[in-house]
């Protein structure tokens, strides 16, 4: 393990390291014990909580919320897409009055917590006579109108970071501004910055995880439903154990997706600086690091 | 602009109570986000494993659904009963914690490789250099996406809404009774967010230029 900031360790501070491991493991096998133990000790794991979960009608119900989670997922991801390309065309426009309009819809957009954008879809518009919002149009209309935004820039910033050879050659050949656009630079930008759409579709998953508070019948919602079962000793606890368990094997699954395109990409990435590398993982050739990746992921955070 | 003026009362205490959601938590998320985030980079492996294991496991975790633990979980396990407000800081502190160790760790890999190398040649411990040289260079490059993480975080808040505390996303709630339009109130919560994040970016921002180092 080759690492710059400290010295390979000699056989006492190895010691030292061992006992300081063994320490820390210790005490989250305390933590998670104590949490363990508090769960049998009332009585979580009894087999009382857990019988409304053999049912074959209950799997059958969680497998049709999953389904409405990924729905709104599938939709909300395609639709931020399509949303985020055309508020790009928008944001790098030489025109004001595209240009300008379009930076204030992304910047309110982003600035709304997607929560209350859910609501204004679905408690604010049905009295003005709107009649077409379900709630499954509200949790996806607000994470398109967020994430369409957040992905513009991203896209932008992707743009951005290509050498400005690039389009000025383009130019030279006598492309057309939009062929330079859609032949040249995107192309380019969507392979630099797909790990970090990958890693906001990662966001959308989590954030239909919301639609609970709207009212969108999705896999939170139907684990409150069961866990107030009072006949079934109200399991909200075994409840949310398996919503948890779907929901992380879903979003581990497509972060991992994200890394793979990282890794992938890394091969082909421009030249940058050399920087630390901390992780205990082999260095990287520093000539193939991420210059934009601390840049890029703070731009993406979730909701 | 009645509908703002007519309900004050319940639009200043549903704000303040956001603005202690955000602080609290904020605090303790620095707080923990630090400790995460050096146990990442630390020499001693299973303090590695245990920082990556919670953030990978926490990040990929919805918040309604850490929430969800937190305010209809928690209660059954017979522990020191918590408010609902204190279960959402507690919910919020985990969640943003994970951003923070990121943001934190991917500070720390902007620093040129040189100065680590120079102040370990010149025989400076594991914690001095990182104290000396590492962290004050870090710090510059951290503020402006550490401010994103406080901007989203403030944002997060609205989700204790769905679990019984009565911050700004209750508002709605609260004034439905009142017989107010849903949308007029929803319109000025929104404004009031965008108002607070401008407020935010607008610090980032001279934050970020008052700390430009040219490299």
């Amino acid at each position: 393990m080759s690492n710059v900031l400290f010295d390979a360790p000699g056989p006492r501070a190895l010691l030292r390291h061992k006992f300081i491991g063994v320490f820390t493991l210790l005490l989250v096998a305390g933590i998670l014990t104590f949490i363990v133990y508090r769960f049998i000790e009332t009585g979580q794991f009894s087999a009382a909580k857990w019988e409304l979960f053999t049912f074959p009608l209950v799997h059958a119900a969680i497998f049709d919320a999953l389904l409405a989670t990924l729905k709104a997922f599938g939709l909300a991801a395609i639709l931020s897409l399509v949303l985020g390309l055309i508020l790009l065309v928008g944001r790098v426009s030489k025109h004001k009055w595209i240009n300008v309009p379009t930076y204030l819809f992304i910047e309110l957009f982003r600035a709304i917590p997607l929560l209350i954008l859910m609501m204004i879809m679905y408690y604010g518009l049905p009295p003005l006579g709107v009649t077409f919002v379900t709630p499954f149009v509200a949790v996806v209309t607000g994470l398109t109108l967020y994430n369409g935004s957040v992905l513009a820039e991203v896209f932008r910033a992707g743009i951005e970071s290509l050498p400005k050879g690039q389009a000025e050659a383009a130019y030279a050949i006598g492309m057309r501004k939009t062929q330079v656009m859609r032949m040249i630079l995107l192309p380019q930008a969507l392979r630099a910055m797909a790990p970090v759409i990958v890693s906001q579709l990662v966001v959308v998953l989590k954030d239909t995880a919301l639609g609970f508070i709207v009212t969108y019948q999705e896999l939170l919602f139907l684990a409150k439903f069961y866990g107030s079962q009072a006949r079934y000793d109200s399991p909200i606890i075994p409840a949310a154990i398996i919503v948890a368990t779907i929901y992380i094997a879903l979003c581990l699954l497509l972060a991992g997706f994200a890394k793979f395109i990282e890794v992938r990409t890394k091969r082909i990435g421009p030249r940058a600086g050399k920087r630390i590398k901390l992780d205990g993982e082999p260095p990287v050739d520093p000539y193939l690091a991420d210059p934009r990746a601390l840049g890029a992921q703070s731009r993406t955070q979730g909701a | 602009m009645d509908t703002l003026l007519n309900n004050l009362d319940v639009f200043v205490d549903g704000f303040a109570l956001t603005l202690q959601l955000f602080l609290w938590a904020a605090l303790f998320a620095l707080t923990l986000g630090t400790i995460v985030g050096a146990m990442r980079v630390s020499p001693i492996a299973p303090m590695r494993w245990v920082g990556t294991g919670y953030v990978n496991l926490v990040r990929n975790t919805p918040l309604t659904l850490l929430m969800f633990f937190f305010a209809f979980g928690y209660p059954k396990l017979d522990l020191p009963s918590f408010g609902y407000t204190q279960l959402a800081i507690m919910a919020l502190s985990l969640y943003t914690a994970t951003y923070v160790a990121e943001t934190l760790r991917a500070g720390i890999n902007t620093v040129p490789i040189g100065q680590a190398e120079a102040s370990r040649a010149i025989g400076l411990t594991f914690g001095q250099s990182m104290s000396y040289v590492l962290l004050p260079q870090a710090f510059r490059a951290v503020i402006p996406p550490m401010m994103s993480v406080f901007i989203a975080l403030l944002k997060n808040t609205t989700v204790a809404a769905g679990f019984s505390v009565a911050e700004a996303g209750y508002i709605r709630a609260n004034l439905s009774e009142r017989g107010e339009p849903a949308i007029v109130v929803l319109l000025w919560v929104a404004l009031f967010f965008v108002l607070l994040v401008a407020v935010l970016s607008y610090v980032q921002r001279v934050l970020e230029n008052r700390l430009k180092v040219a490299r």
